[in-house]
């Protein structure tokens, strides 16, 4: 278990193609799915409603970091806040990020979501990783337990 | 699915500490543990473990029971699984976003 999601995965698209996908407001709501009100714009909220079959009550809403071109597309929200009797706008935010490289067959895009520890620095616990045992032999011990005793 | 969802960063923070992640793990091999049990073999002094149980135990992480004149602390999985499972869901969401996003360019 981490403190932070990471995903990477190779399409078959040019650079160019990804990022608009990524970037145009409506191109993004047809893949994420999502009717969003207008085009995102850094420093600025994003909102829309969810059109995911049987989420269509939920709101969408993010702010919008930064938008390098080709390189990199980032907002912060609160993940699949899906619960209506749950004010989110309490919580930190985490941070979205989508990165794009050029690869002989297209694009390698890498994602990462981070800010679930709340920890004002990741230092902390990504210096325990290093230590002996670390962070995952932690997890393994605890999900043992978990398995043994359940 | 986000039920207890406001618990979690707390759990995360609590977590975020190497000397109370070195006290769960030991807790979690074995239950429960006394105070004394705890600071023995360790640098820590006696009111530095309590200190550290006290925020474990603030967000459901251990418990403290009673035998006799001493307190002991035990695990509770429930809190750590519960951030294992919004994590699983949050990453499994992402895995199906990114999938249509790989038809939708690739098409």
């Amino acid at each position: 278990m981490n403190d932070h999601i990471e995903k990477r995965i190779e399409l078959k698209a040019p650079v160019s193609r990804v990022w608009r996908a990524l970037t145009d407001y409506r191109e993004f709501g047809e893949w994420f799915r999502v009717k969003l009100d207008g085009p995102f714009v850094p420093g600025q909220v994003s909102r829309g409603q969810v059109t995911y079959p049987g989420y269509e009550h939920v709101q969408w809403e993010a702010v919008v970091q930064k938008m390098e071109p080709e390189r990199l597309f980032s907002f912060t929200w609160h993940p699949y806040s899906v619960d209506p009797k749950i004010d989110y706008s309490k919580e930190t935010p985490t941070l979205v990020e989508f990165r794009l490289e050029k690869t002989t067959s297209g694009t390698l895009l890498m994602l990462t979501e981070s800010g679930f520890d709340k920890i004002p620095s990741g230092r902390r616990l990504e210096a325990f990783r290093m230590n002996d045992g670390g962070w995952t032999a932690q997890m393994k011990n605890i999900e043992n337990y978990v398995t043994q005793t359940s | 699915m986000p039920a207890k969802r406001q618990a979690r960063a707390p759990v995360f923070a609590a977590l975020g500490d190497e000397t109370r992640l070195s006290l769960v793990a030991k807790l979690c091999g074995r239950r429960p543990y006394s105070i004394s049990q705890l600071t023995r073999g360790s640098k820590l002094t006696r009111q530095a473990v309590t200190k550290h149980l006290r925020v474990l135990e603030s967000v459901g992480i251990v418990h403290s029971v009673r035998t006799g004149r001493e307190s002991r602390f035990e695990f509770d999985p429930q809190p750590i699984e519960g951030i294992k499972q919004y994590l699983d869901f949050v990453s499994e969401q992402w895995d199906r976003a990114l999938s249509r996003l790989k038809s939708f360019v690739e098409d």
